[in-house]
């Protein structure tokens, strides 16, 4: 057995670990620091795993960093939520404003493949208006991006990861079937199912990123229902056992434990590397371009801490948008409990799902929300339980009802607001950087929005059967904005090829680019973008752009 | 606790331990939580006895059972200083929160009945704990920190997810606990695989308790 992933890198000596294999290891080729490479990717999450993917695929030569550990889920993932929260970035944050966010569970990753090592495998598309949210819904902004160019990356990133799915969606416009099959609905995705159909709403089988059949060394999803501590038998389809091996076949480098403290910049104002840290020291690998992938609070972070006398407020700023517009979704849900044994822990947490409300625009407020069913195990459960005030004897009587409580729980748009930002503290971390101000305040339109999925979901579980009913009123999810792409340097960081307008040889290909945030989980958008990024850079490397 | 009087009678998850639904790692991560010594490593014995009476009144657990070793939990997490990945700006780092907090617990003991927490009857202890709660201890002895925040933000989570990270906590409450590789099969309402807890139905304990001991 080789020693522990968080002590010593596992991507080096010309191989790197083949996570589908116990034990196994798998070339990779290696790049000098001194080699120009063609691309420097900071973070191997869902934006910059699949950047690094294709952009290999076509023939640069990339290096990926990540500041995580390189896991084995084989052999390394335990059936255990607190021994899990090793792919949680907990290194500090402070979080502030009139709704401080939690994080560090949900809503992060520090591993190789980031957070979709932990995701809940939700893979949904954006609603098309949403890209043209100011023109066509009167909210937020426009992206730059047309919807019938992302349908056209959706597909294919569905088929990358074999999403399982039904054969039918109910919402938008048509996508065809899911390569898999839908699973089996689980009891607590049957009461969504009820209560949706009591209202007179559709609902469908989610789409999930774990297979409902074989697929290469990967057996079919268990129903283990620890998809959020990181699935152990790779039926979870991810950036660490799908866009990563890709990655490492067409020549691309990871280096794990590898912690980005700075993109350099030169006099004439190009990125002509990135400062890392890694084996105990800080290192320089030079590269043509950059692009910084490390999620909505990581990204503004290093964009900020990169900040020279020519770009005194860090790169790509001069907008003044870098770190500004963050987004998280609303993530409040309702809970009840039923006669019948419901046993949520069984399956991925969230096999049912309805999208009425991101389509339905008789409303009164702007954005949308989806709301799907759940599966919380025990330390989630229980936390969500204190967050009640329950404590003592009360909490260790209401747990009893545990495998007869059921939920619902919103994915809901938020509004880009400046003043929910990213910025640097004065309280430093152990590389010695400033650690990130994560500001967050609800505006009017998401307190409105939050009370009427509320109600609605409390009507919805009740008519599906639940008793007892009470909400949970503050929890979020997924991160986005703080580097959004637009048309017009004044009001955007990036383009819609994910291009900084300010230095050319630098890119953000992450969910910090997004506009606005809809109402559904962000990583198939994620990757999609980073998809159609390559193929654009592709493009204009072929123009002589680069 | 009266074993006829859970839910689960004679549920014991640790039964699966050489069952196909723990993994090596899984085994090993758990006897490393199970054995966490009920001594302090990182705390002083002052804040130890108040650690230990703190936990008694978040998760008071039953005089007759084996008990899980939350004070040990919770100090184990202070020696290793893991954080969340967060905090909120009004409260100081995980360490400086709890050496603050259980010293002013007892010197707001102190002040209302001249002993400090661990000495108190239960009662005055959870009647302490819910001013905590509401917002009611702002002496000094707090530094400025925030008393109903530290309860709600460090001692409820910390304590509480270090009791329900424990096997005798998914017993008490039917978690099926791990499930590698074996997973589930029986997903629809009121179906229960052969290796998950059997719920005792009113008047049918001593039936769910002998099933229970042949859950494997």
């Amino acid at each position: 057995m080789s020693a522990d992933a968080q002590d010593e890198p596992r991507g080096k000596h010309g191989r790197a670990p083949d996570v589908l294999r116990v034990g196994g290891w798998l070339p990779m080729r290696e790049y000098l620091q001194n080699d120009e490479v063609d691309f420097a990717i900071v973070g191997t999450g869902a934006g910059g795993a699949t950047l690094a993917c294709r952009l290999a695929e076509k023939g640069f030569k990339v290096v990926a960093f990540d500041a995580g550990a390189w896991w084995r889920p084989l052999e390394e993932f335990a059936s255990d939520e607190s021994h899990q929260k090793k792919l949680f970035w907990t290194d500090e944050r402070l979080c502030d404003g009139e709704d401080p966010v939690k994080l560090g569970n949900n809503n992060s990753g520090k591993a190789v493949g980031g957070s979709m090592v932990h995701f809940a495998m939700v893979s949904l598309r954006f609603r098309p208006e949403w890209f043209k949210a100011r023109s066509q819904l009167g909210y937020g902004v426009d992206w730059p991006l047309d919807w019938r160019e992302m349908w056209h990356y959706y597909g294919i990133i569905e088929d990358a990861l074999k999403i399982s799915g039904p054969v039918n969606y109910p919402w938008g416009p048509d996508r065809g079937r899911y390569p898999y099959r839908a699973h089996e609905l689980n009891a607590a995705a049957l009461v969504l199912a009820r209560g949706a159909e009591a209202l007179g709403i559709g609902w469908t089988a989610t789409p999930l990123a774990t297979v409902s059949a074989p697929r290469g060394l990967a057996h079919p999803c268990a129903y283990r229902g620890f998809c959020v501590s990181g699935c152990s038998t790779n039926a979870k389809q991810s950036t660490l056992n799908v866009w990563i091996p890709r990655a490492l076949k067409a020549g691309a480098e990871i280096r794990d434990l590898a912690m980005v403290g700075r993109v350099v910049v030169n006099d004439a104002g190009r990125c002509t590397g990135v400062e890392y840290f890694r084996e105990g020291r800080w290192q320089f690998q030079r590269a043509r371009n950059v692009v910084v992938a490390g999620y909505a609070i990581e990204t503004p972070r290093l964009l900020l801490l990169s900040a020279t006398s020519r770009f005194p407020n860090g790169l790509a700023n001069s907008s003044g948008l870098v770190g500004k517009n963050f987004m998280v979704q609303s993530n409040q849900a309702v809970w009840g409990v039923m006669d019948q044994e419901i046993r949520s822990y069984k399956g991925p947490p969230s096999l049912a799902i309805t999208e009425h409300w991101n389509y339905n625009d008789k409303k009164d407020f702007f954005g949308g929300y989806s709301y799907m069913s759940q599966g919380p195990l025990p330390v989630v459960w229980a936390l969500t339980e204190t967050r009640r005030g329950l404590w003592g004897d009360a909490l260790l009587k209401d747990m009893q009802h545990y495998n007869h409580y059921v939920g619902l729980k919103m994915v809901g748009e938020t509004m880009p607001q400046e003043r929910n930002c990213i910025t640097l503290a004065d309280e430093k971390d152990d590389y010695g950087l400033p650690i990130a101000r994560v500001t967050h305040s609800n505006c009017d339109n998401d307190r409105h929005m939050i009370q009427h999925a509320l109600d609605f979901m409390e009507t919805a579980l009740a008519a599906g059967g639940a008793k007892d009913i009470w909400r949970e009123t503050d929890d979020t999810c997924h991160l986005n904005g703080t580097a959004r792409m637009g048309s017009d340097p004044q009001t955007s960081v990036v383009n819609a090829d994910c291009r900084s307008w300010d230095i050319p040889n630098l890119w953000i290909c992450d969910g910090s680019v997004f506009p606005t945030v809809g109402g559904v989980n962000p990583s198939l958008t994620i990757q999609a973008i980073a998809y159609r990024t390559a193929d654009r850079i592709e493009a204009l490397a072929s123009r002589g752009e680069l | 606790m009266n074993p006829y009087t859970s839910r689960y009678p004679g549920y014991d998850v640790l039964n699966k331990r050489d069952t196909p639904s723990w993994d090596a790692i899984t085994r090993k991560v758990i006897a490393q939580r199970m054995a966490t010594p009920s001594e302090p490593g990182f705390l002083d014995i002052v804040r130890w006895r108040a650690l230990e009476a703190l936990c008694a009144c978040i998760v008071p657990q039953a005089a007759d059972r084996p008990q899980a070793p939350l004070a040990g939990m919770v100090d184990m997490r202070l020696q290793k200083n893991a954080g969340d990945g967060f905090r909120y700006a009004r409260l100081p780092p995980l360490r400086e929160a709890w050496l603050t907090g259980l010293h002013a617990l007892d010197e707001e003991s102190k002040a209302r009945h001249e002993l400090p927490f661990a000495s108190l009857e239960r009662s005055a202890q959870n009647a302490l704990l819910s001013q905590m709660q509401h917002g009611e201890l702002t002496s000094a002895h707090w530094k400025g920190m925030d008393a109903q925040l530290f309860f709600t933000q460090r001692v409820l989570p910390d304590v509480c997810g270090a009791y329900y990270s424990h096997p005798y906590a998914w017993n008490e409450i039917g978690f099926g606990g791990p499930a590698n590789p074996r997973g589930y099969v029986r997903m629809y309402y009121d179906r229960r695989d052969p290796w998950e807890a059997v719920e005792a139905k009113p008047g049918k304990e001593r039936q769910a308790m002998e099933k229970n001991r042949r859950v494997r």
